[in-house]
């Protein structure tokens, strides 16, 4: 039997998918691919691309972080934040992901605390995935599988 | 008995307010369904992380988790935080006085010193003017607030009680029990009370099988803080739904008196009308009676 996977978060239900037949999700340890008849799970997520697949279809959802639980192939993943790749706004992403980086690049300067750093970086990390799932969706011209583009050039 | 002239100005003021009061209660019916689809579609999730967490913490253990985690350490306590969720506004009937009476008895039931998180303008100027101490506050999220808006409100918290400013914290805010009821309620936020496996719908007792990835404590550890925002998150959108819903009902019945005085102010009206007519006719008919004699 295929899996039923549901992506909530805080604010709303994401998603419900139906008939999966793996996910593959950015575990705190590693990726993990999860197949019909996993034993129960619960594990930590860390920011990253979560991708479903039916047959030779595939979805890709950009989450930050959350939790992920499996129970009879039915898998709950508690997200922070989390956008289908189709739903990501490039333009906002890039503009999120520049003022990252100028956040970082200004923490390391002034050599503010770990925590203030460690906050700079993971905001970075965030939406370097996000635009990395957003590019993934877009139909690429070259080789499939490439090195993703760098957006806005 | 006022003049004719004084009724009519006093009908025209009535009904000018009625339409500012039935403007008021459209508006609010509106975002109402809004702010309380909102509420709901935080349930999901927040039930989810409360039966995880139930698991959790029958797998880990209380006695275990005290050391594991400072969120879950209960220590003797000598200063109270009270979180006190209110709306920003009034003209919402008395959910802002029942909750800072609520609040207020609770907080001078206290034997150790309190000092007060105010999310809402009307909540914090209720504990400024009682000289209670208001360590931070948070107001103006607006009609629909998002999850990032709260997540500084519980760090203010989480950071207070466990560098010791604080050894208790309490939650107090409106539960929106129907769209005419809301209830004040005041809950103990820090520290953290595991929710039990009984309150929860899944079948309890396979925790003990599950593979927990990198650890059941790490886990847990990473679980807690989300517990408090969650709390908090779910907290302000009920205070959101709440106000929406208690100013409806309470424009709703402003703009019913409005009515009503409408119809009893028309009436004197019409009656002193009718007699100034009757009074005039009276003149008339005698006027002429005068000189046919």
């Amino acid at each position: 039997m295929p899996l039923t996977v549901e992506i909530v978060t805080a604010e709303r239900v994401v998603s419900t998918e139906l008939g999966v037949d793996i996910l593959i999700a950015p575990g705190s340890e590693g990726m993990l691919g999860i197949l019909p008849k996993h034993a129960p799970l619960m594990t930590t997520l860390k920011p990253g691309e979560l991708v479903f697949r039916r047959g030779s279809e595939e979805e890709s959802f950009a989450i930050s972080g959350g939790f992920l639980e499996v129970r009879q192939d039915q898998v709950t993943i508690l997200a922070d934040q989390a956008e289908a790749a189709g739903e990501i706004d490039v333009e906002r992403a890039e503009a999120a992901r520049a003022r990252a980086e100028e956040r970082v690049r200004r923490a390391r300067e002034q050599g503010v605390s770990d925590v203030d750093m460690a906050r700079a970086a993971a905001a970075l990390q965030r939406s370097l995935v996000r635009l990395r799932v957003a590019e993934r969706r877009r139909p690429r011209s070259g080789a499939a599988g490439g090195r993703p583009r760098p957006i806005g050039q | 008995m006022p003049t004719i002239r004084q009724l009519k100005r006093r009908i025209t003021s009535v009904k000018n307010t009625q339409k500012i009061t039935n403007a008021l209660q459209l508006v609010a019916a509106s975002k109402m369904r809004r702010a309380q689809d909102r509420a709901l579609q935080a349930e999901p999730y927040s039930s989810k992380l409360r039966s995880v967490l139930a698991g959790l913490a029958s797998t880990v253990g209380s006695s275990q988790g005290e050391r594991i985690h400072p969120l879950l350490a209960s220590r003797p306590v000598r200063n109270i935080a009270v979180l006190h969720i209110t709306p920003d506004r009034g003209l919402c009937g008395g959910l802002n006085s029942n909750l800072n009476r609520s609040a207020g008895t609770f907080v001078a039931a206290q034997h150790e010193p309190v000092s007060v998180v105010a999310v809402g303008k009307k909540g914090r100027d209720f504990f400024v003017r009682a000289h209670v101490h208001v360590t931070a506050e948070f107001t103006e999220l607006g009609d629909y607030p998002s999850a990032a808006d709260t997540l500084a409100i519980g760090r203010v918290l989480v950071e207070d009680y466990v560098n010791g400013t604080i050894d208790r914290a309490y939650i107090s805010y409106p539960e929106l029990v129907s769209t005419a009821v809301q209830r004040p309620v005041i809950r103990q936020l820090l520290p953290i009370e595991t929710p039990t496996a009984e309150e929860q719908s899944a079948p309890t007792g396979m925790s003990a099988q599950y593979i927990f990835e990198p650890s059941p404590e790490e886990v847990l550890a990473r679980l807690l803080p989300r517990y408090i925002e969650m709390q908090i998150y779910e907290a302000v959108l009920q205070n959101a739904a709440s106000f929406q819903s208690a100013q409806m009902v309470a424009m709703k019945n402003a703009t019913d008196n409005a009515g009503e005085i409408t119809r009893e102010l028309t009436l004197t009206y019409n009656k002193a009308r009718q007699e100034q007519i009757t009074k005039e006719l009276l003149d008339i008919v005698g006027g002429a009676a005068a000189l046919e004699d």
